[in-house]
């Protein structure tokens, strides 16, 4: 569907994106990840075509860019960061132009797209409003309803999430995950659960260069050590407790850390080998009086991978 | 085609939501009324020679104002990045916004109708000059909306594109009273650039094909420049 070969793009001696390719297939959620300045934003304004690449190749389905510019760009809905909107229209009139612009001309057409539109994005409330006058939420649901306008093959969205609060987040990660049923999705973040729950497959860019791109689950399993176990404890002293989960194996690495509650003593325990050592656990703490509150296992795969990727001289 | 009108009735909506339409409007049909009417019972003299030869000095100050937001605006909001995204050539949007900035100035125009109407009332008017004076006015807003729409494309700040505007807009303006200071090989040339002149042709109501043909070339010139400047700077 998308592909991306050798794409560079330079601004005067910066070089912000360098020498990235990448292939998206049909059907595809692309999450773009990378911390700030790392080039996300660039690489989707160079598939969009507001940004002409330095150098590389765009190929969207059969069509080149830049020679289809145009015909590339109405298979594309695109969501720009922090949706840059007409100030001073009303909503209505906003999509109506949109509508008009991307070659919706008859008007049922344009009114049933609006009521569809309105359902998905939850815009019925304020149709009639000054976009000057919505909070940073229901702006981002307008550009959303606009990058849809036309029920495009695919989707890029920068940063969809950002500056919005808790439910708008979940909101927006419902749509993207209901049209991503059918769409061929790209959008970029830096939160890393977002990626994690929304995303078939992830790319980490930093600094310009394509650092990771893999599946969600083939980039966990890719890391060993991805897991420690929480433990906290009740009734027990720290030095007891400590000692005792030494005397399990010699591989575990035992760190205290800040109880959850007070009267608790709570510990994160990482081992070296894939072992699960929580049965062994579970049985040596049933030796004595302590209780268990707490015994749990956590991964943080995928925030380990990128920090590691992605860190100062990586 | 279809994208240049919807682009176009988009931009002329535009002006008159926001107050800047009528502002202009008001401050240009004071000075212009003003200047005009002073005089006029002094001279005492059934035609609207004054109106029109003031046109050219105070469309160079008006027209800047008008076009400044076309594109600055958009750049500092980020929307032209929604603009560009959009299955649109730049063709298009140029020319869109052209289109708006020409016929809002010609609707500012409309006003003035009232002049000739209320000045043959009270003496004979030579209908001849006041026609090819408002065909004037309608190519010297359109060039000079162009060279507004220039000015816009190359800056995210407003007052810059304004005072670009204005730069070129007054240079053209004045550079027929420019040619005594001119070296004498050139003159032929200069004489030709200023606009002044071209206008005053039409506006004395004698069409000729030189002039249209120098008001379409000034647009074309502008609106070249400015798709070439939309190009380089994505």
């Amino acid at each position: 569907m998308i592909e991306v070969q050798n794409l560079t793009k330079n601004f005067k001696d910066f070089r912000a994106v360098n020498n990235i390719s990448m292939t998206i297939r049909k059907g595809e959620i692309l999450g773009l990840l990378g911390p700030n300045g790392a080039g996300k934003t660039t690489i989707l304004r160079m598939l969009t075509g507001y940004f002409r690449p330095s150098s590389g190749t765009i190929k969207i389905k059969s069509f080149q860019m830049p020679k289809d510019a145009i015909r590339i760009k109405s298979l594309i809905g695109y969501l720009p960061e922090s949706a840059p909107l007409y100030h001073n229209m009303l909503v209505y009139d906003y999509l109506e132009y949109i509508a008009k612009i991307k070659g919706i001309d008859d008007k049922e057409k344009r009114y049933d797209r609006f009521l569809q539109l309105s359902d998905l994005c939850g815009l019925s409330s304020i149709m009639d409003k000054p976009i000057a006058t919505l909070s940073k939420g229901l702006k981002q649901r307008v550009g959303l309803a606009h990058a849809m306008m036309t029920d495009p093959e695919i989707l890029i969205l920068d940063e969809p999430t950002s500056g919005l609060d808790p439910n708008q987040i979940a909101e927006i990660r419902d749509i993207i995950k209901t049209i991503g049923k059918e769409k061929t999705i790209i959008f970029s973040t830096h939160i890393l659960s977002e990626a994690e729950a929304t995303c078939d497959r992830i790319a980490i860019i930093n600094k310009g260069r394509m650092v990771a791109d893999d599946t969600t689950a083939n980039l966990k399993q890719s890391i060993k050590q991805n897991s420690f176990i929480n433990l906290s404890l009740k009734g027990a002293l720290k030095e007891d407790a400590a000692s005792l989960l030494k005397s399990i194996h010699s591989n575990l690495d035992i760190k205290e850390v800040e109880p959850l509650e007070k009267d608790l003593v709570s510990f994160e325990i990482t081992n070296s080998d894939d072992r699960d050592f929580r049965s062994d656990i579970y049985l040596k703490i049933k030796e004595t009086d302590w209780i268990i509150i707490q015994l749990t296992k956590e991964s943080q795969a995928l925030e380990k991978i990128f920090r590691e990727l992605t860190r100062e001289g990586a | 085609m279809k994208q240049i009108k919807i682009i176009a009735i988009k931009e002329f909506k535009d002006y008159f939501i926001s107050p800047i339409a009528y502002i202009v409007i008001s401050l240009f049909l004071i000075v212009t009324g003003w200047f005009f009417f002073s005089t006029f019972f002094i001279f005492g003299r059934a035609d609207l020679r004054d109106f029109f030869s003031l046109l050219p000095i105070t469309f160079s100050f008006i027209i800047p104002a008008i076009t400044m937001r076309l594109f600055s605006e958009e750049k500092n909001i980020g929307s032209y990045e929604t603009l560009l995204t959009m299955p649109v050539s730049f063709t298009d949007i140029a020319l869109g916004k052209f289109f708006a900035a020409t016929l809002f100035t010609a609707s500012m125009l409309i006003p003035t109708i009232s002049y000739p109407i209320f000045i043959s009332f009270i003496g004979e008017i030579d209908s001849g000059p006041v026609i090819g004076g408002y065909l004037g006015a309608i190519f010297l807003a359109a060039a000079y909306c162009s060279i507004g729409l220039f000015a816009s494309s190359l800056t995210r700040n407003q007052i810059v594109a304004f005072i670009i505007g204005c730069a070129l807009c007054f240079t053209l303006t004045i550079l027929d009273k420019l040619l005594f200071f001119m070296p004498a090989k050139i003159i032929w040339v200069i004489e030709h650039i200023g606009a002044t002149s071209h206008f005053t042709n039409i506006s004395k109501g004698i069409i000729d094909s030189r002039d249209i043909l120098y008001f379409v070339s000034v647009i074309f010139i502008f609106i070249f420049s400015t798709y070439i400047v939309m190009h380089e700077k994505n």
